[in-house]
């Protein structure tokens, strides 16, 4: 087999395990952003309203399990996200990571037997739409760092 | 007030977005997925000043979100997060000069919209 065959096969799946491993962060960003802020939310309901000048009271939260588990969550998809902006746009990571409404949603409609209406069913498919749009885009588009800024 | 604290969050969370790619392109591509890869990314976040500029930006939003529904209900909220998604779209196109064309551009903008109609 001629020498630059065999280079574009490297090349070739080079970019296929490239892209596959962009692919599993979009879907840890989407995990972690549902679970982090589901996990936080709920820690949040069992502590209560929290209407205090002092920083002390908003420490009591730190208390709850569920807090400190969303809270941890959260820090993983903060890093997993700056990992994908390192590797994709952010006109593509935006739309795509939009997904975690659509989860959110359907899963309190499943989960926790949450009522939706005509106009939600409407918002989760517009925003399904976008997702399977900006997915058929490539994932990059920049070649270096952005010149243009700074 | 809540108009002002409206824009507030949908600018700072855009900066934030914008900043945080713009450093982290820079600073090169996270090429494996392991724990020691995400070590090293960690370690030179702390000496990005971009992505450090879009933390306290993001900071900044987060906390105008909190004292937005602090005065107003949830609903407030949501047009902060659908025009973030149309000004990145933008800043993205004319500042960190991705290729932005029709598909792009009709992504963000149902998803703004999605994003208004679930609110209801």
């Amino acid at each position: 087999m001629p020498a630059t065959s065999l280079k574009a096969i490297r090349g070739a799946k080079f970019r296929e395990g490239h892209a596959r491993k962009t692919q599993i962060l979009v879907l840890v960003v989407i995990i972690t952003n549902v679970l982090g802020n589901v996990s936080l939310s709920h820690g949040m309901h069992q502590v209560g309203r929290i209407v205090s000048a002092s920083p002390l009271d908003y420490l009591r939260a730190f208390a709850n399990p569920w807090t400190i588990l969303g809270i941890c969550v959260l820090v993983v998809w903060m890093l997993t996200d700056l990992a994908l902006l390192s590797r994709a746009d952010l006109s593509f990571v935006l739309p795509v990571t939009a997904s975690a409404y659509v989860l959110v949603a359907i899963g309190g409609h499943f989960i926790l037997h949450d009522h939706i209406s005509w106009a939600r069913w409407t918002g989760i498919a517009l925003i399904t739409l976008g997702v399977i749009l900006a997915e058929e885009t490539p994932d990059r588009t920049t070649k270096g760092p952005p010149e243009r800024l700074l | 007030m809540k108009w002002l604290l409206v824009a507030i969050i949908a600018v700072c969370n855009t900066l934030g977005d914008v900043l945080n790619t713009a450093g982290m392109k820079r600073q090169g591509e996270v090429e494996s997925l392991g724990p020691r890869s995400f070590w090293v990314m960690f370690k030179h976040i702390l000496r990005n000043p971009l992505v450090l500029g879009g933390f306290a930006a993001l900071a900044i939003s987060f906390f105008a979100l909190l004292s937005l529904l602090s005065i107003s209900s949830v609903s407030f909220a949501v047009p902060a997060t659908a025009i973030s998604y149309l000004l990145e779209t933008l800043l993205a196109k004319y500042i960190l000069g991705e290729d932005v064309r029709t598909r792009r551009w009709a992504a963000a903008a149902l998803v703004a919209c999605g994003v208004v109609l679930l609110s209801f």
